[in-house]
C-alpha cells in the first residue's frame, strides 16, 4: 500500500491492477475527494457502478477500511495527465447511500440512475433519481445478489403474478 | 392496481397506464424539480460556471403554452427502441428526455451466471455493431486479472479485426445517417460495403456478427489462407469508395445544410457530460484511447486522430468518414507487419489443447474437460479495462472472487453515456433536427440498455 501524492491525506489508497490508483474514502470523504481530484485535473468521470458484496465481506481491502455490503465504484479520468483513478466507497449495508456527483460531473446522471435502479443505492442530491432501465412498477433491484433471478416467469406487462 | 384481465383496448386510460413509465417520463413543468428542469432544458452546465446563453433557455415557459409528445420507442430513425419525450413549442424543441430500457435484457446479471470462457458470447451481443471491440475489452480485463501475456500474432490479429470492425460500424453509421437525411442510395452503398467485411469475418470466425472471436488468451482461430488478398481487396475498395461517398453526401447542398452548424457542443460541455469518441473529438479534444493510452500495438502503427472544430453535426459526420480512411491505413499496416507464431496463448489453463492431443495425452483430456465444464479460475481482484470503440470508450469492470465465473461484470457503454447529450444538443432546435442529432450521436440500443 502506497500513499500517492495525488490523493489528499487521510484517504486510504492502494495501487490497482493496470496502474490505476485506488482510493477508499469513507462516505463522508467521498464528495470532497472527488472534488479535489476534479480540481487536480481529472476532467471526466468515466463510470459510476456498484458491486453487491453480499457473499464477500472478507474481500481484500486495506486494514483501515470497514467492508460493507455495497460498494460504489467511480472511475475518474484525467485527459491531461493520461491517468485513471478508481474510487471505491463503502456505501453501507441496509440502506446504502452516497452523495451524488451530479454537481461536479453532470455526466454521472444516467450512470447513478442505473446504479440506483440495479442496486437501490440512494444518491443524495441527485436531480432525478428514478429507475432508468427497469419498468417503473418493478419491485426489487435486479443486480442485488439476493434478488431471485427468474422469479417472474414471463416478464411482460400483462403477465399475471406478483410484480 | 390494474386488473390484468381487462384488455387494454377496452379502456383508454388503461392503455395509458399500461405503457406508462411513471417518473421516468418527461413531466409537466409544474411537476418538475428546478434542478431537473435545468438539466432537461440543457442548462445543467450553468452550475459549472460555464457559458450557457440564458436567453436560449426558456425557464419560465408555462405548461399550457407547450406540448409534450413522444418520439419512439419504435420510430424508424431512433435506431432501435429509443423513446424521446419532447416538449415542443410549435416546431421547436424546448426540453428533451430520453426514456430507455425497452431493450434491457439483464446482460450484466447473465454474465454472473456464465463462466469466463462463455462470457465473450454475452458481451459480444451488447454493442451489436462492434462485437469484436466488446470482446476485446472483456478479454483484456480477464487477461489482466489472470496476468497472462498474449502472443504477438494474436495482438496484431486483434488489432486488425478491431479496425475492420470499426470500418464496418462507421459504414453502417454512414448508411443509417444517409437514410435519416433522405439519401436512400447511401443506405444501400453503406450496407453493401459492410458486407465485404462481414464476409471476411464469416470466413475467419464462422459468423458474420456476434463473432465470439476474441477470447481470453488470444483469438478463436488463425486467419484463413489467402487472407492477405481479401484484406487487400477490402482496403482498396473501401478507401476508393469513401471518396465517392464524400462526393455523394458532402457535395449535396441539402445534406450539408442539415448538418453544418446544427446542434453544436463545446469541449467543456462534452467533458462535463463524460462524452467520448467522435462526439468528444468533434469539439477539438484529441482524445482517442488508441493514441492517448495505447493498448494492443497501436503505438507501433501510424494513424491520425481526427478532430473537429465546431462540435456540430457536420464535424461528427466528417470525423467518422475520415476515421474509415484512418482505419484502412491501420489495416494496411497490419497486413505488412503481421508477425508469425501462435494466435493464442499456450497456457493450458486458459487455452484448450489441440483436438489431436486429446487422443494421446491424459493431461490434455483433463484440461479440455475442465475448461469446457467448469472453466478456468481467475485470481481474486477487480480490474477496469477500456478500449476505444467506434462510439467512444467502452470499459469493462470485472470483479473476481477466485471462482470460474465473474462475481460482477459491468460494461461502461459509450452509447449509454453519450445519450445524455441529447437534452443539450436538441435544445432550441427544430423537430427535424432531432433526427440528425440522434443519428450523429450514433447510439446502439443494445449497448444502452444491455
Amino acid at each position: 500500500m502506497s500513499l500517492s501524492p495525488l490523493a489528499p491525506p487521510g484517504v486510504v489508497t492502494s495501487d490497482g491492477l493496470a496502474a490505476d490508483l485506488l482510493c477508499f474514502p469513507t462516505r463522508e470523504q467521498y464528495f470532497a475527494l472527488v472534488e479535489s481530484f476534479k480540481n487536480d485535473g481529472f476532467e471526466m468521470c468515466v463510470d459510476v457502478t456498484a458491486v453487491d458484496y453480499l457473499e464477500h465481506f472478507d474481500r481484500p481491502l486495506p486494514d483501515e477500511v470497514v467492508a460493507t455490503r455495497f460498494e460504489v465504484v467511480t472511475n475518474l479520468l484525467s485527459l491531461s495527465k493520461k491517468r485513471r483513478v478508481r474510487i471505491r466507497v463503502q456505501a453501507g449495508n441496509e440502506e446504502p447511500e452516497v452523495d451524488s456527483l451530479f454537481a461536479l460531473y453532470p455526466g454521472t446522471e444516467a450512470l447513478e440512475r442505473e446504479v440506483f435502479d440495479m442496486y437501490g443505492i440512494i444518491f443524495t442530491n441527485h436531480p432525478d433519481l428514478t429507475r432508468i432501465l427497469m419498468p417503473e412498477d418493478w419491485e426489487g433491484h435486479p443486480l442485488r445478489k439476493d434478488y431471485g433471478a427468474a422469479r417472474v416467469p414471463v416478464q411482460f406487462k400483462e403477465a399475471p403474478g406478483p410484480r | 392496481m390494474i386488473d390484468p384481465t381487462v384488455r387494454a383496448a377496452e379502456r383508454v386510460e388503461l392503455l395509458a397506464a399500461e405503457t406508462s413509465e411513471g417518473a421516468q417520463e418527461l413531466k409537466r413543468r409544474a411537476d418538475t424539480r428546478s434542478d431537473e428542469l435545468g438539466r432537461e432544458v440543457g442548462a445543467v452546465l450553468r452550475v459549472q460556471g460555464l457559458n450557457v446563453d440564458l436567453n436560449s433557455v426558456d425557464y419560465d415557459r408555462r405548461d399550457d403554452e407547450t406540448m409534450i409528445i413522444n418520439m419512439g420507442p419504435s420510430h424508424p430513425s431512433t435506431h432501435g427502441v429509443l423513446r424521446l419525450m419532447l416538449e415542443l413549442d410549435g416546431e421547436f424543441v424546448l426540453r428533451t428526455k430520453p426514456v430507455i430500457g425497452y431493450l434491457h435484457t439483464g446482460m450484466e446479471k447473465t454474465a454472473e451466471e456464465l463462466s469466463y470462457v462463455q462470457g465473450a458470447t454475452n458481451v459480444t451481443r451488447m454493442d451489436y455493431l462492434s462485437p469484436v471491440i466488446n470482446e476485446l475489452s472483456y478479454s483484456m480485463a480477464v487477461e489482466k486479472l489472470l496476468g497472462i501475456e498474449v502472443p504477438e500474432r494474436a495482438v496484431w490479429i486483434r488489432m486488425m479485426m478491431s479496425e475492420l470492425n470499426r470500418i464496418s460500424s462507421h459504414l453502417v453509421w454512414m448508411a443509417t445517417n444517409g437514410m435519416d437525411l433522405g439519401s436512400t442510395s447511401m443506405m444501400i452503398y453503406g450496407l453493401r460495403e459492410r458486407e465485404l467485411i462481414l464476409a471476411f469475418f464469416e470466413k475467419t470466425a464462422g459468423l458474420r456478427m456476434n463473432l465470439n472471436y476474441v477470447r481470453p488468451g488470444g483469438v478463436a482461430a488463425d486467419l484463413p489462407d489467402g487472407w492477405q488478398d481479401d484484406i487487400q481487396v477490402i482496403c482498396d475498395t473501401i478507401y476508393e469508395r469513401s471518396f465517392e461517398y464524400d462526393q455523394l453526401l458532402t457535395g449535396q447542398p441539402i445534406f450539408r445544410q442539415r448538418l453544418i452548424g446544427v446542434a453544436p457542443i463545446t469541449a467543456e460541455e462534452a467533458l462535463a457530460l463524460s462524452l467520448t469518441g467522435p462526439l468528444l473529438r468533434s469539439t477539438g479534444v484529441a482524445w482517442d484511447l488508441r493514441r492517448s493510452m495505447p493498448y494492443l500495438a497501436y503505438d507501433q502503427v501510424e494513424f491520425d486522430v481526427i478532430v473537429g472544430t465546431y462540435g456540430d453535426n457536420f464535424d461528427r459526420y466528417a470525423i467518422r468518414l475520415n476515421e474509415i480512411r484512418e482505419s484502412v491505413r491501420i489495416v494496411r499496416q497490419c497486413l505488412d507487419m503481421m508477425p508469425g507464431g501462435d494466435y493464442r496463448s499456450q497456457d493450458p489453463k486458459v487455452t484448450p489443447p489441440p483436438r489431436a492431443r486429446i487422443g494421446e495425452s491424459m493431461e490434455a483430456l483433463i484440461h479440455h474437460f475442465k475448461l469446457f465444464t467448469e472453466g478456468f479460475h481467475v485470481p481474486v481482484g477487480e480490474v477496469y479495462s477500456a478500449v476505444e470503440s467506434p462510439r467512444g470508450e467502452i470499459g469493462c469492470y470485472i470483479v473476481s472472487d477466485g471462482g470460474p465465473k465473474p462475481y460482477r461484470l459491468h460494461v461502461r457503454g459509450p452509447s449509454f453515456v453519450n445519450l445524455q447529450a441529447v437534452s443539450l444538443l436538441m435544445r432550441g432546435g427544430s423537430m427535424s433536427d432531432t433526427i440528425t442529432v440522434i443519428s450523429t450521436i450514433d447510439p446502439v440500443m443494445g449497448e444502452v440498455d444491455r
